[in-house]
């Protein structure tokens, strides 16, 4: 095919498992009820009986917003997303069953029994900025799959952003609104508005604001919770001046999600907590507590039979709870603090990304099923909730090869001194567990800044070494010692072996070379390269004046390397043998990630607001794969974990992504990926098409498609109605290659204008066109056989950007003279420094 | 404002008794409220909450209940087994009988207020009739075991609930029989704690309503003797309910301080089905509150911590403003203090005995806000202990500080206080003549050489004082139409002519004191008068009314002054209209005569009648603001009202000399000290 296929940037799991209310479907006979929760994009649902993921719905091109069971149907359930659309599915199948397109972005999803066909959406206000207003949508009844919902009409203005800020009443009787000070009810008989609003000065010290509302199943009551920690209930709030109000107080912070229990005798509050508390007869003495349910309660929500109830939490996690408020199942996500600290490492035993969980806790997250596998407890000290409390956090973590071993660091962070902990432990094959081995207090002087074992797997337990650098101006190096006091309960424990510095300067990287022989350390501005046998200083490299901010070997036919970033701006490439600098770039880098299975090292650089990332061999100057822009937000960390088996990648350009895959974590802690294949494409079960095919009506144009489909069987029609609309001119080669081409070795634009304008014009033959196009790829991927499979997964990624090739016709795209020109231009730029 | 000396007293160990029982009688607009030290106070309504009349305690009559019963009498019963019938007019316990039941916990009134239902320790419920003058046995119900401490009338007067210990019983009137015994305790079968039913209350419907010591309030079918609802409103003790009117709204006291309402509201909107809800809730009060009231408007509770508190309820109240305000009510409405202004002594009047000190003095001068250190600290001169059990009406000292004269309800005693160096004798003037007791205020003259007495029946007794120690009866001032009501605020005039008194139906008469005759009268105002006072220099009567209006009266004109008309026309600020406290007391700069200076518990104030009046939208309370703007700004910015609220609460304010104030403070925070501990109450823990 023509254009490349571009890698795409995925959310990859670990996404909120917070963004509304979760649901419970209805009990069905054989498994019992299953939970549906939104996840990002998706909506997910667990069996709550195992705790287990049965199925990812993905097709929202956006965060789910809400989700709401059928009233009229207990097998569906629709979800409302900030892409614009309201989808209808059934869960069982994990079919889409409609989609209705309403325009605006969806914040929120309320169904009603009582109406018969629509539901309540909350909208942003068209031209003005933060108002949104609740507007009921006439779900049309037409056939087709997909639908406009243009039949809006407005319910309430000025309502809350959240979905936990509208509520409705008993029977769908009213409506009930909260934001800021004020509640609105709607009456929708009577078609009356009452309003009431708090005022702001009352309470001492605390604010009253609304923070969320529920309304009583049966009688005419409304919950307010506020952010003061109080819970009001409202009573005769169809009276504008005789309504009447009680409050309950136990929550010391923010109420953050109100439920009444199926039959309304009791409510269910949450909040920072991270206790549940159950309210009996709205009375203020009779309340019982589920307390430390891990972290803050997000939402709450109730089965329909009231036996189960489950809550979410901000660490990613749900929580099931019976209705006797017994702690019953917990499913948990990647949990997100706020600073990860241990950086992204890879679990070799279980491939599982290693982080900072829980405060003082390692988690353990398995990507593939996007599921904690456990919580390592490494502080093991009671963690107070107290703001401006300093507790001891985790640091550093460093595995062994076989990851046999795990070396921790944990530090208080006290201005003076900081209290610094270096423990290792050792991995358990009885108990499937780390087991705490050597404690070292005070390893360091200052700051632990790196720490790496040295792995040699062909070697035994005692050639283990562990370097830490610190700020201290020393690096240490720890080696086992047997273990002489015969009381001693272990075998073998960690001793300091050797402490090594350079001209006072402080530690801040190490690293072993892929054989263990070489072990870099760097000192502010120099990397020095010492003998792991006899701890001599070999070499020194620097690149002044920049300090050196990220090293590390080349792997595999590269291991004569050295690389390094620094933090004016350079990536560096000694060569170890020759012991000269083999190349550099200006480049910022930030992260700096080999790939422990193949040669391929992955940079992440940042400049003026997109991170770019640029993968390269350490042999050569130029990268095999750059992409800009890889996403707004800074990207924090990155990991390569290895896949289970490799993976088939269709160009060279790819095959850094065959052995493993990198994952990156950013600064509003989303992890993300890499993947040539849509993830969509992955989770979406075959039964899915053909569901669709037969809700397809009849027409010519379905005649064509379908026969289309029939040749390349991959397909997906669900974005048949956007094919037609988006023509990504950029996509063409010929616009990417100019635009990426670094600045200072352009030709003139004189020269340059004509080979742009002529690939902004469509071509009038298709078929040549195609032909050359052809032409033009294999050129480009030096004539290398393309097969049959690649050419699909060609196919898959392009299904967005150039899709109207799948009808037939053609994007426009550079002749192959105007091509060879292009790539003449560029060849003729030694480095791929980009000047910025 | 001008600058002043200020003595800023805090020496006035006054602890006000805690509230022990509230009777309200609907249709006077009138509030009765017992303190646990036997005084009965009546609260006005109508008349701006003012605590119109007082009777002081006597510590053998404590009060335990109080009831309104056929019309305005008012009933109080108490632990010494008495029923009293107080006279309103005189201010004094009018007639006693026995209850021949030990003490009585417990009374009420029916509906028509002609029958008295009294609750004793030994378990009996007695009936009292009604009679005029007085009441009269008529018979007893049925006799149980436990003290009867809570009482209430079916609205048809056929039955009374009676709370008990662990129990409640229902008698039906007529044949005096025990038709229901409901176990309270019965669902809390393992505790072994007894439930003390504190309060009780009987609804048209037939549903009695208890509170009790498990912090419960029940809902009961009396016929049934069934449970109908049952409400957790506290951990501590439920000791007090009232219920509206209407009986759609409950109020109920907790031992922690907090007050409940609960509501009778529909369930569903238009359904018929109503049940009660708690509400609101309060916490106005640190400690037991041991009484509510519910009015049409309003709710009101009292608590050991001596507070009422008069809560309205938003939702009854028409428009915003004046009846909307929360009232905590913690100070009497009068004078405690006199003060002595050429000796510079104070006398404080406590409920059994008097203090007299001598204020402190300095040499130092200092700029505005400075605390000048003392060179003679406030010294404690005297404290005279009255004997008996009855506690003290009113009390003086004379303005050259030699003669103190206090009353209690049966003795009058004048003292002559001589100051030899630092040291002090003081000595019981002997044979002083017999007056109509009890004498409800006392004022010295100016020269201090005579003694005008406010007796009962709006009378007013002009002593003359002897040197060295003796005194003798001039006259006796009496309202040319007669009055009923007893004398309680005199006012007189510097140069010794003038004597103006006020009595209970608010009437002022102005006696001419040289010719023994009376002068004229005010024209009344529908309003009580909460202060007087004479100018020193134009002999203008300045009065205080309790609706915070104020008026100026021409004596020797015996008209309206222009200022006071000019008051009138133009109308007082909102501000100040809206005011909650009475002014207690008025005073005049003679340097400054056109300064009239006034006090009420939160602020102080300098009226200027030369400056023009604040309209509505300047800003009342402007000293602060005014002090930071530049002279020229100022001036365009000057009122009348010069208004100062640095001393809180203010019980006393007097002009000593021209540049010297003395400010008696009493800080809420010394009268926490003094109060009994709080019940313990976590904040957080399950």
């Amino acid at each position: 095919m023509v254009a490349p296929a571009t890698l795409r940037v995925v959310r990859c799991g670990g996404s909120t498992l917070h963004g509304a209310r979760a649901v419970f479907s209805a009990d069905s006979k054989q498994v019992g009820p299953y939970l549906l929760c939104a996840s990002g994009d998706f909506v997910k649902m667990y069996s709550v009986a195992t705790e287990e993921t049965l199925r990812v719905m993905g097709g929202h091109a956006d965060l789910v917003t809400g989700i709401q069971l059928n009233p009229h149907n207990h097998m569906q359930l629709y979800s409302s997303s900030l892409d614009g659309s309201i989808k209808l599915w059934d869960f069982m199948d994990g079919i889409p069953i409609k989609t209705f397109t309403v325009g605006s972005k969806l914040l929120a999803l309320y169904t009603l029994a009582s109406s018969e066909d629509s539901v309540f959406v909350v909208i942003p206000k068209s031209g003005e900025r933060d108002t949104f207003q609740l507007v009921s949508v006439k779900l049309t009844k037409a056939a087709g799959q997909d639908l406009e919902a243009k039949e809006l009409s407005v319910v309430l203005h000025g309502v809350g952003a959240s979905p936990k800020s509208i509520a409705f009443g008993r029977e769908g009787e009213y409506v009930a609104s909260v934001k800021e000070l004020n509640l609105q009810v709607y009456f929708f008989k009577q078609k009356q508005l009452n309003r009431f609003s708090l005022s702001a000065m009352k309470t001492k010290g605390g604010n009253n604001h609304f923070t969320c509302v529920a309304c009583h199943p049966t009688e005419d009551c409304i919950a307010t919770g506020h952010a003061d920690g109080k819970i009001r209930l409202w009573r005769n709030f169809y009276h504008k001046k005789e309504y009447t109000f009680s409050t309950l107080h136990w929550h010391h912070d923010t109420v953050m999600d109100l439920a009444f229990s199926i039959e309304g005798t009791s409510l269910l509050s949450g909040g920072v907590e991270s206790v549940l508390v159950l309210w009996h007869n709205e009375s203020d003495c009779r309340k019982d507590f589920l307390p430390r349910l891990g972290s803050a309660i997000e939402y709450i929500s109730m089965s329909s039979d009231g036996a189960l109830c489950c809550t979410l939490h901000t660490d990613n996690r749900i929580t099931i709870i019976n209705s006797n408020l017994r702690f019953s199942k917990s499913i948990q996500g990647l949990i997100k603090t706020t600073d990860v600290k241990t950086g992204l490492v890879v679990d070799p035993r279980t491939k599982a990304l290693v982080l900072n969980g829980e405060p003082g806790h390692l988690q353990f997250y398995c990507l593939q099923s996007d599921q904690q596998l456990f919580s390592l407890d490494i502080v093991q000290r009671q963690y107070i909730h107290q703001a401006g409390l300093k507790q001891a956090d985790l640091v550093k973590v460093a595995f062994s090869a076989q990851g046999k071993w795990l070396a921790t660091v944990e530090e208080r962070d006290e201005v003076t001194d900081p209290e610094l902990q270096l423990k290792l432990w050792f991995y358990d094959e009885e108990t499937q567990s780390f087991k705490l081995n050597t404690r070292i207090n005070t390893p360091h002087e200052d700051h632990i800044t790196d720490m790496c074992f040295r792995d040699m797997d062909e070697l035994e337990d005692d050639s283990l070494i562990l370097v830490t650098a610190g700020r201290d101006c020393v690096f240490k190096v720890w080696m086992m010692v047997e273990d002489t006091d015969p009381e001693a309960q272990q075998s073998v424990s960690w001793n300091c072996d050797f402490v090594g510095s350079y001209h006072n300067y402080q530690a801040t990287n190490c690293c072993f070379s892929e054989d263990g022989s070489l072990l870099a350390v760097s000192f502010e501005e120099t990397v020095t390269v010492w003998d792991s046998v006899t701890w001599d200083l070999k070499c020194t490299f620097c690149h002044p004046p920049g300090k050196i901010r990220n090293i590390c070997f080349g792997r595999l036919t590269c291991s004569k390397y050295l690389i390094g970033a620094t933090d004016h701006g350079f990536l560096c490439c000694w060569n170890l043998l020759s012991c000269a600098l083999e190349w550099s770039a200006h480049l910022n880098i930030l992260i700096l990630q080999p790939d422990p299975l193949s040669e391929y090292i992955a940079a992440v650089s940042w400049l003026s607001k997109e991170s770019s990332l640029f993968v390269f061999k350490p042999n050569e100057p130029r990268p095999i794969y750059i992409q800009r822009n890889l996403c707004k937000e800074k990207i924090q960390l990155a990991a390569f974990v290895p896949r289970d088996e490799p993976e088939t990648v269709g160009s060279e350009k790819y095959l850094w992504l065959r052995r493993s895959q990198l994952f990156f974590l950013t600064d509003t802690q989303e992890l993300m990926t890499l993947s040539a294949k849509s993830l969509e494409e992955r989770l979406t079960p075959s039964s899915k098409q053909l569901a669709v095919e037969e809700s397809l009506p009849v027409t010519p144009f379905s005649l064509l498609l379908g026969k289309h489909r029939r040749q390349q069987s991959q397909e997906d029609i669900d974005l048949g109605k956007r094919v037609v609309r988006n023509k990504h001119e950029q996509d063409s080669p010929a616009v990417k290659e100019l635009l990426h081409t670094p600045a200072h070795v352009l030709p003139s634009a004189s020269f340059l204008c004509p080979i742009f304008v002529d690939s902004l014009l469509i071509s009038k033959e298709n078929k040549s066109a195609e032909v050359a196009a052809d032409e033009v790829e294999m050129e480009s991927e030096k004539a290398e056989d393309e097969s049959d499979e690649e050419r699909d997964v060609t196919e898959m990624e392009q299904e967005d950007t150039s899709p109207m090739e799948l009808l037939g016709e053609m994007t426009c795209k550079l002749s192959k003279s105007q091509e060879k020109e292009l790539r003449k231009i560029r060849k003729m730029d030694y480095s791929w420094i980009s000047a910025f | 404002m001008g600058e002043f000396e200020v003595h800023r007293v805090r020496f006035f160990g006054l602890v006000p008794a805690g509230v022990r029982c509230l009777a309200w009688h609907p249709r006077g607009g009138r509030l009765a409220l017992a303190r646990t030290d036997g005084t009965v106070e009546i609260y006005n309504f109508a008349a701006n909450y003012f605590q119109e009349k007082v009777i002081p305690g006597n510590e053998a009559r404590s009060v335990e209940a109080l009831c309104w019963a056929a019309g305005e009498r008012l009933f109080g019963a108490g632990l010494g087994g008495d029923i009293t019938e107080y006279d309103l007019a005189r201010l004094c316990a009018a007639r006693s009988v026995d209850g021949c039941g030990g003490p009585i916990w417990s009374m009420a009134a029916n509906s028509s207020g002609t029958q008295l239902a009294i609750g004793c320790e030994d378990g009996s419920v007695k009936l009292f009739q009604v009679v005029p003058g007085g009441i009269e046995f008529e018979r007893n119900l049925d006799r149980r075991k436990g003290r009867i401490l809570c009482l209430s009338w079916h609205p048809s007067d056929t039955h009374i609930a009676a709370g008990s210990i662990d129990v409640l019983r229902v008698f039906n009137v007529c044949s005096g029989q025990t038709v229901q015994r409901i176990m309270v305790n019965y669902h809390v079968q393992k505790v072994k704690r007894e439930c003390i039913v504190w309060s009780i209350a009987f609804l048209s419907s037939g549903t009695v309503v208890t509170s009790d010591s498990f912090g419960r309030v029940q809902f009961w079918d009396w016929e049934q003797g069934t449970l109908l609802e049952s409400h957790t409103v506290s951990t501590s003790a439920v000791l007090s309910l009232a219920v509206s009117e209407k009986e759609d709204s409950i109020v109920v006291g907790t031992s922690t301080g907090a007050t409940y309402q609960f509501q009778l509201l529909p369930v569903k909107m238009g359904s018929l089905e109503k049940r009660w809800v708690r509400t609101k809730p309060f916490q106005h009060h640190t400690h037991d509150v041991r009484a509510v009231a519910h009015s049409s408007m309003a709710l009101i509770s009292g608590g050991l911590d001596a507070q009422l508190v008069i809560r309205p309820l938003m939702e009854k109240v028409q428009k915003k403003g004046y009846d909307a305000a929360l009232r905590k009510i913690t100070f009497p409405h009068r004078r405690l203090v006199s003060c002595a202004r050429k000796a510079r002594l104070l006398l404080f009047q406590f409920s059994q005995h008097l203090e007299l000190w001598r204020l402190g003095s300095t040499d130092e001068t200092g700029k505005d806000g400075e605390v000048l250190p003392l060179c003679r600290m406030p010294e404690h001169l005297v404290q005279l202990k009255s004997k008996g059990p009855e506690h003290i009406y009113c009390s003086c000292v004379s303005p050259c500080g030699s003669w103190v004269a206090y009353s209690t309800a049966s003795r009058f005693h004048l003292y002559r206080v001589q100051y030899e160096g630092d040291g002090v004798s003081i000595k019981k003037v002997p044979k002083v003549p017999k007056l109509l007791l009890p004498a409800y205020q006392l004022q010295f003259s100016s020269d201090s050489g005579s003694l005008f007495v406010a007796s009962a029946r709006g009378s007013v007794h002009v002593l003359q004082l002897l040197e060295p120690g003796g005194c003798k009866h001039l006259h006796t001032f009496r309202p040319p139409s007669g009055s009923p009501e007893a004398v309680y605020l005199l006012a007189s005039s510097t140069d010794g002519h003038w004597l103006a008194a006020v009595s209970g139906d608010w009437a002022i008469h102005i006696y001419n004191v040289k010719c023994f005759k009376h002068h004229c009268t005010v024209p009344t105002y529908t309003c009580a008068v909460t202060a007087l006072a004479i100018h020193p220099l134009t002999n203008n009567l300045v009065i205080a009314y309790s609706d915070q209006q104020l008026f100026e009266f021409s004596i020797p004109e015996k008209q309206y002054t222009a200022w006071s008309r000019m008051v009138q026309n133009f109308g007082l600020h909102k501000v100040w209209l809206e005011r909650d406290s009475p002014i207690t007391h008025i005073t005049f700069n003679p340097k400054n005569p056109s300064h009239i200076l006034l006090h009420d518990i939160y602020m102080f104030c300098v009226l200027d009648k030369s400056l023009p009046l604040p309209d509505n939208s300047a800003l009342l309370m402007n000293q602060s603001t005014l002090k930071q703007l530049p002279e020229t700004a100022r001036q365009r910015q000057l009122h009348a009202f010069k208004i100062c609220k640095k001393f809180q609460p203010l019980l006393f304010a007097d002009l000593l000399d021209e540049n010297c104030l003395v400010m008696v403070e009493r800080p809420i925070m010394d009268i926490k000290t003094q109060l009994p501990l709080p019940i313990q109450q976590k904040k957080f823990g399950t």
